[in-house]
């Protein structure tokens, strides 16, 4: 689904990934864990299409298209959801009228007829229990003075809304109690399918207690320094990222 | 340039889509402004002696007075000299109903998407077409009269009406008030009059359509809203003119009476040429619109949303007379590339208990200029006086200015009075958010504007709102037709 080759990136001049290499099959989800300002949230950033970071080499095949080619939204129409680490507020729009435009354009893309009031209202609350998202959340201008868990869990609500082929989390699991963990991982483990694939990017070990991956890939200075199983996110949760750090550090001096 | 910065940028391509102009056989006054003209402009229109008199007085009293300077817009000198104040479409007879309106008048209306055949019409709304001088055509009147309701273009209620017109004309704006305001009273050419008797609620929207089509005209009209005690009525007012290289005025007064236990509302979509992108055109819009709560309980309401103008100077107000009476000022103004906008409201809290709310969002864009402008005062013998203002900004792009004047004149210690201001940009991130939803960046803009002017778009009537809400991201948008 997903091959990222030689990925390198910076921002304003400073390169950030220096080599990402990432295979991603449909039904898998890959956790990417690392130290602060290894360049996990970049990594997702990048394969969002944000316009700050400059892609300088390297590929991204995404179902066989060059996904570096498109713009953010076509992205986004293709098929690529990026969970925000920090949700932006849009003051005086309901995240009802937010989403119906975006389901609609996404819709229109795919050459689909948008859809009217009534299904989507009904597509609306079938999707919100996945979430336990109350609907009066939902008619409140998007995510203005929301509570860090219910900004989440409209994340993980419009996810489930758009149906996307790739999903990228980013630190979804910032800011959440321990409750509100629980349910946005049950919001992401149900709408996970053998179509489907998931990069969790996070610090902790915690959340992927709840999302269990496939794959775990350390990011360290840009590239990703160590793959493994979910029994590496332990080690790590056990030990720290030191000893990775001094590893590649100590290679990186022969 | 940052990306939003570029985004807005191209924003700035959009065509105005109401700039074209018909030719069309025109019966106008000659060039010029002197006592004469008036003295041409009276006898077209066949008005009484007192009428005459109240218009040479005020061009009298306006010689002696000097253009106001106070305002944040910076403009060449306008050669009044060189203007023509009356112009108006040949029609050979004067038509008694729409079926005797010359066709191709009601198409101009027809291309504009005000569709003037009644039958077609949707209902529940009456318009007043007004082209450059003169009304051409007043729908639904059969309907409304016999409510005892007056809808009708200025001249005709002269006519009609004189009793009431003679009543209430410059009671609320008197003919001196400024510079602008004695302008109108002395060249007045036509507007609307509506006239809600006692206990009257009007069943549907009144609305008048401005369109200025001759080139080199001023259009000076002058619109009365008489609501008895105890009636309501809602009326919209909706503005366009062709796209010309010279700059052209347009100072309107409009007077709002309302008795007690009246309710008046008055929405404007206001979508003169804004000029062109290098700031070549448009239309000086310098208008007085003031409404007085003369009796107790009574209410006006003033929702404007201001897109278009190359330089616009309003205020809308209210002089709360009455006790328990209300005064609401809503408004979206939004400028881009060299528009210029110093606009706001005033609120004079004369009765007791009375109570004011200011909601005005500015939008600005381009190399614009957005100031808010706004006065509230308590006399002194207001006790109790409410008023809350907000005032907010947004800036779109880095070359634009917002700007906020308020004025606060308390003289009574009893009075609460509240103001609130913020000023925001439309963030990279906000887009990129949309974007990254699948949302198109023209439609992020237009979400994000429209949801910044919610509160003030909600006031106005449906069908109105939708409209609003088109145009403002039409203003705002390259390439959205």
């Amino acid at each position: 689904m997903l091959s990222i080759k030689n990925l390198h990136a910076s921002i304003e001049g400073t390169p950030i990934l220096r080599g990402i290499n990432l295979e991603i099959k449909a039904g898998e989800v890959h956790a990417i864990m690392g130290p602060n300002g290894s360049g996990k949230s970049t990594l997702a950033s990048v394969l969002a299409g944000r316009e700050e970071y400059e892609v300088t080499d390297g590929e991204v095949i995404f179902n066989g298209k060059d996904l570096l080619e498109y713009s953010p939204e076509d992205r986004a129409r293709e098929g690529v959801f990026l969970a925000f680490q920090y949700p932006v507020e849009i003051p005086g729009v309901s995240s009802t009228n937010f989403l119906r435009t975006a389901v609609n354009q996404v819709r229109e893309y795919r050459g689909l007829d948008p859809l009217d009031a009534v299904k989507f209202l009904t597509l609306m609350k079938e999707k919100m229990k996945l979430v336990e998202i109350d609907q009066k959340l939902l008619s409140r201008s998007l995510n203005e003075g929301f509570s860090g868990g219910e900004k989440k869990r409209n994340e993980i609500f419009q996810m489930a809304m758009l149906e996307p082929k790739l999903s990228i989390l980013d630190e979804t699991d910032s800011g959440l109690d321990i409750d509100a963990l629980k349910i946005v991982s049950n919001g992401v483990n149900q709408l996970k399918s053998k179509d489907n694939a998931t990069i969790v990017v996070t610090h902790y070990q915690r959340l992927l207690d709840y999302i269990v991956p496939d794959y775990v890939h350390v990011l360290y200075k840009g590239r990703i320094v160590k793959s493994g199983t979910k029994e590496l996110a332990l080690e790590l949760e056990e030990k720290g990222y030191d000893w990775i750090k001094e590893a590649v550090d100590s290679e990186a001096t022969v | 340039m940052s990306k939003d910065n570029q985004i807005l940028e191209d924003f700035t391509s959009k065509e105005y889509e109401h700039g074209w102009s018909v030719n069309y056989e025109a019966d106008e006054a000659p060039i010029g402004l002197n006592e004469g003209i008036i003295q041409w402009i009276s006898a077209k229109k066949e008005e009484p002696q007192w009428l005459l008199e109240w218009r040479l007085k005020a061009f009298r009293t306006w010689l002696t007075m000097e253009e106001p300077k106070w305002a944040n817009v910076h403009y060449p000198k306008i050669d009044l000299q060189g203007l023509r104040y009356y112009s108006a479409p040949k029609q050979t007879k004067k038509p008694k109903n729409l079926d005797e309106v010359d066709p191709e008048l009601l198409d101009i209306y027809k291309r504009l998407g005000i569709n003037l055949n009644e039958q077609k019409r949707l209902q529940g709304i009456a318009v007043d077409a007004v082209l450059d001088s003169v009304s051409v055509a007043t729908t639904f009147k059969d309907t409304l009269s016999k409510l005892g309701i007056v809808f009708c273009s200025f001249s005709e209620a002269v006519k009609e009406h004189p009793d009431l017109i003679k009543k209430y004309l410059g009671s609320v704006v008197p003919m001196t008030d400024n510079y602008y305001a004695a302008l109108n009273s002395a060249v007045f050419s036509d507007g609307s009059f509506c006239y809600i008797p006692k206990g009257v609620r009007c069943p549907m929207e009144l609305s008048t359509y401005f369109r200025i089509n001759a080139a080199n005209t001023g259009q000076f009209e002058r619109t009365l809203i008489v609501a008895e005690d105890e009636s309501y009525c809602s009326y919209l007012e909706g503005c366009t003119a062709p796209q010309r290289d010279e700059n052209q005025l347009h100072a309107a007064v409009v007077e709002i009476y309302a008795g007690s236990h009246a309710e008046v509302k008055y929405s404007t979509v206001q979508n003169w040429f804004p000029g062109d992108k290098n700031g070549k055109g448009g239309i000086y819009n310098f208008v007085t619109k003031r409404g007085i709560c003369a009796g107790d309980h009574s209410k006006i309401s003033w929702t404007q949303v201001e897109t278009g103008s190359a330089v616009t100077w309003k205020y809308p107000s209210c002089i709360l007379k009455g006790d328990y009476s209300i005064g609401e000022f809503y408004s979206v103004a939004v400028t881009n590339n060299y528009q210029q906008a110093d606009t706001g409201t005033k609120m004079i809290h004369i009765g007791k208990n009375t109570k004011s709310r200011i909601v005005s969002k500015g939008i600005s864009a381009g190399k614009s200029q957005n100031s808010y402008r706004g006065q509230v005062q308590v006399m002194k013998r207001a006790t109790n006086a409410r008023n809350f203002s907000q005032c907010d900004s947004l800036l779109m792009g880095d070359r634009c200015g917002a700007h906020t004047f308020p004025y606060i004149d308390i003289n009574n210690p009893t009075a609460k009075v509240e103001h609130e201001a913020t000023t925001s940009k439309i963030g990279e991130d906000q887009i990129f958010y949309c974007n990254q939803r699948g949302i198109a960046t023209e439609d992020a803009v237009a979400l994000i504007v429209n949801g910044y002017a919610k509160e003030v778009l909600n006031q106005l009537p449906m069908e109105f709102a939708v409209e609003a809400q088109k145009l403002l991201a039409l203003t705002l948008e390259g390439s959205v037709g």
